[in-house]
C-alpha cells in the first residue's frame, strides 16, 4: 500500500495542521510516512499545500509529481492539482468553495477520478467552529481510506494538541466525526 | 524499555542528536530554514544544565563556539547558507586550534541572500574551503530524520576523535520535512581532553591554544600534522551503495536529492533496467575508493550520473574518483527547481539509450 496525498487550500484553512495530523496518525498505525510542507508567505491568504506519503515500504522521495489522493479546500487548488491526480485517483473536495458547474469538462474529470464533494466549511460552521473545516476533511479521509482507526486518530490528535491546547480535543474530534458521518451517509465506500 | 518513535522535522532530529551526545552549549543567530533548532535548544538545553545563547551575530556565535570548545565542552552552532558564510573566519581558527566543534548548515538557495528554498549550493564551501588556509571539515550529509539524529550525535564523537570541526550538511527539504524518528540510545564515545583543553592551570603547568606560528618551520609542521589527520579520516568514510555488476549506469547523489534519485532508480529497476545507486554520506573525505572499486568490478563500460540541487559541484569529486575511466554526467537543478523522480528517471533513460543498452 502506498498513498501519496496532497492537501491544498488557502493559508489559514489548516492545511499544514491536517497534513501533520494525518502523518502522525498513519505513523501510529505503523506506516512509514513523510510530511513535507511548503513554507513561506502562505500564512494568510495565499494558497498553501503539503505532501504526505503513507507507505508500508520505506519511502524514498518525499515529493510526488502525481498524487493518488487529494484534499482540495478551495477552487485554485482544484485547478492546480486535479490535473496532476493519478489515474483512478481520489479527491475530497470542499463543495462550499468548489462547485461542479464552475469547472470546465467536469463530466470528463468525474469519469476519470473518484470525487467526494463535502461541504467541510459549512459543516465546521454548523458546530460553531469554522476553523475546523480541516478536521471535517480528515474525518472524510478516515472514512474513505481507513489508513488509521479511530483510536489511532485520537492518540495522534492528543499528541499534536500539546498541553496548552488540550481543551481543543473535543471540538476537533466532533468536527472529525461530522466529516466521517457525511461520507458514510452520502457515499458508498 | 521500548524505544520511542516520534514524528519530527529533520532539524529537530539534528537537535535531538546533539542532546543524545550530551551537547552542553549552543550558540547561534536566527536564520530560516533552521530556526527550529535554536527554538528547541533554547527550551531543552537549560533543563539539562546546558547553556543556550543567542548571539548578536554569526561572527559572535562562531567565536563563542570556539571558546566553549577550547575548554573541552561539547558545543555546537547551526545556521543556514548566508549565516555560514559569516562564520568562515571562525572555522579557520577552530581548525587551526584543532577544536572539536560541531557546525550545522541547513542549506538554502544562494548566492547572496538567495532564497529559502532547498539547495545544495554550499557543497564546495563545506568540502573545499570555508575559510582561509589549508584545512577541512569532516562533512556528514544525512538524507533522512533518522540519519540526521544519528550522524549529529556521531559528529560529537568524531570531532573529539580527530580534534577537528565537523560539519553536518543538510538542506531546507530535509530540515522542514517531518518523518518518524526512532529515539535509539546511541553509544557516543568520549575522548580524553586533559592533555589539551583549557580548564584552568590548577595543579598543572599552564598551557595555551594558538594559531599564530611566526616560526616558518613550526607552521609547516602544523600543516603537515593537519594533512596527516585528514588522511586518517579515510577510516571514517561512510556511504550507501546499491549496485550490481550488471549495472552500466550509476546514479551518485547526496542529501535530499539522493532520495528523489533513489525513487527514480527503484522505478527503473522495476521496469527491468539495470541502474545502480551510490550515496556518499561523508562528503569529506569523499568515498573515492568505493567508486574506484565499482569501476574495477563492472562488467560493462560505466556512466555516472550526478544529480545535484546546484549547478554541478559534487560532480567534480566524482570525476576525480573516476579518473577518466568512465563518463560522468551532471544533472544540475539550481534552487527552486526540485525535480520529481520522473524527471530524473527520464534523464537516466536518455543515458541508457545513448549507451544503446537493452532491457534485461
Amino acid at each position: 500500500m502506498k498513498l501519496e496525498l496532497i492537501i491544498s487550500g488557502f493559508g489559514g484553512q489548516g492545511v499544514l495542521f491536517a497534513g501533520n495530523l494525518i502523518a502522525q496518525a498513519s505513523m501510529i498505525a505503523n506506516y512509514n510516512v513523510t510530511y513535507l510542507p511548503v513554507y513561506g508567505p502562505e500564512m494568510r491568504g495565499g494558497t498553501c499545500n503539503c505532501t504526505v506519503i503513507i507507505s508500508k515500504k520505506s519511502i524514498a522521495s518525499p515529493i510526488v509529481a502525481r498524487p493518488s489522493f487529494l484534499i482540495i479546500m478551495n477552487y485554485p487548488s482544484f485547478i492546480k492539482f486535479v490535473p496532476k491526480l493519478k489515474k483512478a485517483g481520489s479527491a475530497i473536495i470542499n463543495s462550499d468553495f468548489v462547485k461542479p458547474e464552475n469547472i470546465e469538462d467536469f463530466e470528463k474529470l468525474e469519469k476519470k477520478y473518484k470525487f467526494y464533494f463535502i461541504p467541510v466549511s459549512s459543516l465546521a460552521e454548523s458546530l460553531n467552529t469554522p476553523l475546523l473545516a480541516n478536521l471535517c476533511a480528515i474525518g472524510a479521509f478516515y472514512q474513505i481510506t481507513k489508513v488509521f482507526n479511530r483510536k489511532q486518530f485520537e492518540k495522534a490528535l492528543k499528541e499534536i494538541l500539546s498541553k496548552g491546547k488540550a481543551h481543543l480535543f473535543e471540538p476537533n474530534l466532533k468536527a472529525f466525526e461530522l466529516g466521517a458521518q457525511y461520507i458514510k451517509k452520502n457515499y458508498k465506500i | 524499555m521500548k524505544t520511542k518513535k516520534i514524528l519530527v522535522k529533520g532539524v529537530e532530529a539534528i537537535a535531538l542528536g546533539a542532546l543524545e551526545a550530551e551537547c552542553k552549549c549552543y550558540f547561534g543567530y536566527p536564520i530560516t530554514p533552521q530556526n527550529d533548532i535554536p527554538e528547541f535548544m533554547a527550551r531543552e538545553l537549560p533543563k539539562r544544565g546546558g547553556v543556550f545563547l543567542q548571539a548578536e551575530s554569526e561572527l559572535a556565535a562562531i567565536n563563542m563556539l570556539l571558546g566553549a570548545c577550547a575548554t573541552g565542552t561539547r558545543a555546537m552552532t547551526t545556521s543556514s547558507s548566508p549565516g555560514i558564510s559569516l562564520m568562515c573566519e571562525g572555522f579557520s581558527y577552530i581548525a587551526a586550534l584543532e577544536l572539536p566543534a560541531v557546525i550545522v548548515n541547513v542549506m538554502r538557495g544562494g548566492p547572496g541572500l538567495g532564497g529559502i528554498e532547498a539547495s545544495q549550493g554550499d557543497y564546495f564551501q563545506a568540502v573545499k574551503g570555508s575559510g582561509h588556509g589549508d584545512f577541512h571539515f569532516l562533512v556528514l550529509a544525512p538524507y533522512n530524520a533518522q540519519e540526521a539524529y544519528e550522524l549529529t550525535a556521531k559528529a560529537f564523537e568524531l570531532a573529539e576523535k580527530y580534534r577537528n570541526p565537523i560539519m553536518i550538511l543538510s538542506d531546507a527539504i530535509l530540515g522542514q520535512m517531518k518523518e518518524p524518528l526512532v529515539l535509539k540510545k546511541l553509544k557516543i564515545k568520549k575522548y580524553p581532553k586533559d592533555d589539551w583543553a583549557l580548564t584552568g592551570a590548577k595543579g598543572r603547568p599552564s598551557r595555551f591554544l594558538r594559531s599564530l606560528f611566526l616560526d616558518a618551520q613550526e607552521l609547516k609542521e602544523m600543516n603537515i600534522k593537519l594533512m596527516k589527520k585528514y588522511k586518517a579520516m579515510q577510516k571514517d568514510i561512510k556511504f550507501e551503495s546499491d549496485i550490481s555488476e550488471e549495472d552500466n549506469i550509476i546514479v551518485v547523489a547526496f542529501g535530499s536529492i539522493a532520495r528523489i534519485a533513489k525513487e527514480a532508480v527503484n522505478n527503473l529497476r522495476e521496469k527491468g533496467y539495470s541502474v545502480g545507486y551510490f550515496r556518499p554520506i561523508t562528503l569529506f573525505p569523499f568515498p573515492e575508493k568505493p567508486i574506484k572499486k565499482i569501476i574495477e568490478k563492472a562488467k560493462k563500460p560505466l556512466k555516472f550520473i550526478v544529480p545535484e540541487l546546484n549547478c554541478g559541484q559534487m560532480i567534480e569529486d566524482v570525476r576525480l574518483a573516476v579518473e577518466g575511466r568512465a563518463s560522468v554526467i551532471s544533472l544540475p537543478y539550481p534552487p527552486s527547481v526540485i525535480p520529481f523522480p520522473e524527471e530524473i528517471e527520464k534523464e537516466i533513460k536518455k543515458c541508457l539509450n545513448s549507451l544503446s543498452s537493452r532491457k534485461v
